[in-house]
This record gives structure tokens, sequence and C-alpha cells, in this order.
């Protein structure tokens, strides 16, 4: 989107609120849904990617070390990788912005 | 040139909708509109309509068809009736909030329980705020001109919404009328090819139908609204254009008779006929009745309506649909709100006629007029006309 959405009058908006602009979706950040956030313990985890792999959201990626980390504009806090990484090395905490 | 045969008015529908060169139908049969419907996917079956007829397994698809294929920049036709109507409720609202351009012939059946295959105005009552535009009409030629006058009216840049024309089912969709139809040459000149502000395509990809947050969807329901609003101007252009080029004038309310008298019925559909032959009968005892005719029902014509109501001291409101706990008829509650909000001082009266099929006789809006049902109100408000006490 051009703005943000409640600066957005009636009428201009498109026609039965088409969205023309392709892959717009990317400027939508999600992760401010989030109320808790997975934080790594890099001494435990064995770098297997599978809270990578798991990530609904795809929006875990991996560092340069090859460890792991959220991109929290994206992450919703769901705790997929906490719960699925074998050696317990995702925590997730309370996240207060 | 043009043609005029007495024809079916159900066949007559499907040959307006073949006349505005329809690319897709997407339809399931329910009587009474079962001949519409029939005839199309013949015309298409025969090569006689290059048209795609979708066959699917329930009015809520059918709708939902429609949506795609209009979405895709089809020119896109369909319609039901009762049951059908309700079953694709839900995606009445979609097809307006899309600002998808279908045009639907609603043919105008009871609701069940109980079952009923028979006409009245229950179902289009129940689907009155959907946001579509809606035409009523009285007799087989408005139903082919308002067919490809919707095309004209749904298309329109301003526009941009589906429209219904309603029909009444039986009383007018299986009797055989005279009707004139225009050269498809005429019909070309005024309706030309659908030309969509949006369409799905993969050169351009758009997303329709997305969601909205609540930081948007009020905005996004007042855009729809003003629209729908503001088509009433071109409603009335197309349909002054329609009356240039073919003959047959059409406004947005009509009259019968209203200029002799202070009281006047109004009503909506075939009925119309019957109080005209009423008003005749009274005028040939040297009284005087008018008829305000609704063509237009959504949206409401209320600066068209005031102009003929604002000089009536009694008015009879006409309705082929039970309240359904409501004060009064949909009708008669949207006039009131129109009489009270401009402090006009008329008599209001409420009647409900013509439920299932039952007959509705000239007679009856004799003894409106002269006051021989009003005499039996009781607890209700409205008066149902012929129940058996």
């Amino acid at each position: 989107m051009a703005k943000p959405m409640e600066q957005y009058k009636w009428h201009e908006l498109n026609v039965g609120c088409v969205i023309d602009e392709v892959g717009n979706a990317r400027e939508y950040k999600t992760g401010d849904w989030r109320s808790q956030k997975p934080v790594w313990n890099d001494s435990k985890c064995i770098k297997c990617g599978l809270c990578w792999l798991y990530c609904p959201d795809a929006a875990i990626y991996q560092t340069e070390e090859g460890f792991y980390r959220a991109n929290l504009e994206y992450c919703k806090g769901c705790g997929i990788c906490s719960k699925e990484c074998k050696p317990g090395a995702i925590k997730m905490v309370e996240d207060v912005r | 040139m043009t043609t005029k045969k007495g024809i079916e008015v159900s066949i007559a529908a499907s040959i307006a909708a073949q006349l505005a060169r329809v690319e897709v139908v997407a339809a399931y049969p329910i009587t009474p509109q079962t001949h519409i419907v029939e005839h199309l996917s013949e015309l298409v079956a025969n090569g006689e309509l290059e048209a795609v007829y979708i066959n699917v397994e329930s009015e809520h698809s059918a709708m939902s068809a429609c949506c795609g294929a209009s979405a895709a920049g089809a020119r896109t036709f369909t319609s039901t009736s009762a049951q059908g109507l309700e079953l694709m409720h839900e995606i009445l609202f979609i097809a307006s909030g899309m600002r998808l351009p279908i045009v639907m012939a609603t043919v105008n059946r009871a609701l069940s329980s109980p079952l009923s295959i028979w006409g009245d105005h229950s179902d289009i009552m129940a689907a009155r705020d959907t946001g579509w535009i809606m035409l009523f009409c009285e007799n087989g030629q408005e139903v082919v001109d308002s067919i490809i006058m919707a095309f004209k009216i749904a298309e329109n840049r301003n526009v941009l919404l589906p429209v219904m024309v309603n029909l009444d089912g039986f009383s007018l969709s299986h009797v055989i009328e005279p009707i004139e139809f225009p050269s498809q040459k005429d019909v070309d000149s005024f309706l030309p090819p659908y030309k969509p502000l949006y369409s799905l395509h993969p050169d351009k990809p758009v997303t329709m139908g997305a969601y909205a947050m609540p930081e948007l969807y009020t905005e996004a329901k007042y855009a729809q609204e003003t629209a729908l609003i503001n088509s009433k101007k071109v409603i009335i252009d197309v349909m002054a254009e329609f009356g240039e080029r073919f003959g047959r004038h059409y406004k947005p309310v009509e009259t019968y008779n209203t200029e002799n008298a202070d009281f006047a019925f109004i009503c909506l559909g075939s009925i119309n006929e019957n109080i005209s032959t009423a008003i005749d009968e009274l005028k040939s005892n040297g009284k005087e009745a008018g008829l305000i005719k609704l063509r237009l029902f959504r949206p409401f014509p209320k600066d068209e309506l005031l102009a003929v109501l604002k000089d009536k001291k009694r008015i009879a409101i006409v309705e082929r649909a039970m309240p359904g706990g409501a004060a009064n008829s949909p009708l008669y509650n949207e006039i009131a709100s129109l009489i009270y909000a401009n402090k006009l001082h008329i008599t209001l009266e409420n009647y409900i006629v013509g439920l299932g099929g039952r007959d509705v006789h000239p007679e009856d809006f004799i003894d409106v007029f002269d006051m021989k049902i009003a005499a039996k109100k009781d607890n209700n408000n409205y008066n149902v006309i012929g129940v058996r006490e």
C-alpha cells in the first residue's frame, strides 16, 4: 500500500477494493500480532534447521554462522519452532513492546 | 427492423440474454425459473449463443461461478427463484461487494415452508439489502427490455454493480405475451462488449475480494453504498437512451392516473396490471385512484417517489410478502420513513396480497379503495387480503 491503511479515505479505494499492486502483502508487517517471541540458545543449537522448516510463516532465517533467528516483522510468536526444537534450544519469552 | 411475436415470457427472457451476447451462464434449475435456463442451455448447445454454460450442483455454486466468470471479465448471466435465491444469499453480498456486473433474472416465488412453487415476493424481500440494483417488471416486454438495460447499467464504470431483474413466478414467467424484440444490430449498438475495469489475468495480476481490517472495512462499504446510491443517475440515463433508441420509455417510478387522484396504490411487479384494471373500473364509476409503480426498488428512488407522493392524501401499499414480525411489510416501512423524514401528512395503509400464488383480483383493490377492507383492521398494522377467518 502506498500509505498506511488507516489514512485511506473511502473515495481513494479501488473499485471493489481490488489490489492492483503485485506482491504488496510483503509490506504488511504481521509481526505485531505477537505476544511472545522465540529466543535461541546457540550453545544448545545443533543447526538442524527444523525450526526453519516448521515455521508456518517462513519468518526464520539462517545467520552467517549457521544459527537461526526469527524476522520479528513477520514472526507471530506461535511457538512451533520452540516445540519442534529437539535439543530445546528455543525458548518462548514474553515480548513486551 | 423489429419483430413482435407471441412468446412465453421465460423464453423471451433467455432471448434477451442472448441478444445481450452473454458469455457465461452458470445456473441451477428451479421452478418457476426453469424455462429461462433450459432455453439458454439449448441456445448454447445449438451454437446459437456463443457462451459457456456452466452446469453447477447448486445455486450457491451458480452464483460463485458467476462471480468467478465476471471477475475474469465475462458478461455473466444467471437466474433463480425462491430457495435458490436463499441458497445464493451469502454470495449475493460478495458479487456486490466485489463490484461484479452480473445480471440475474429473479423469478419471484414464495419461500418454503410450507412448500410452494408459486409466486410472491418473500424471496426477493429477504434479499433486498444485498447491495444489488433491483428492477421490477410488470409485463414480458419490460422483462426483455430490463435485461438488456441491466447489462448497460451494471457495466457502466461509475456503477459496476450486479443487477437483479425481478419478474413474478408463473403470473409473468409462464404467460405468453406479444413481445417486440430489438434486432441484434440495434442491441449491439446500444450495448457494446463489456470492458472490465479490473479482470483476473496472469499478464496483470490483481487480488480481488481481499481481507479488510477494521481500519478499512467502513470505508470500503461506504464506497460501495455510495456507488449504489449514485447508480440511480446512470439508471435514469440508460432508461432514457433505451427510450430514444427503441421507443419504449421507462422511469424508476412510473404512474397511472395519479394526476387525477388524492389516493394511490403503490406496488411492485405484475400485480400492477390488476390494479390498473381496478383503477379503470373505479373511473367508470366516477371514482379516481392512482397507481405508483416502482420499477426501481434498489437504490430506493426517494426523490422520484416524493415527487408523486407529496400531494396525495391516502396511500395503500400493496405487497406480496409477510412482514416476518416487522411492524409492517418492507415497502411500507421504507415509504413510511420517507414520509416521516419529509414531514408529509399522508394516511398509509398496508395490504398483504397474493401470497404463495393466491389469485389477486381487481375487485380486491376496489374494496381497498372503498375502505371495505380497512374496516376489518385488527391488532396488526396491515391487512392480509382474503385470509379466511
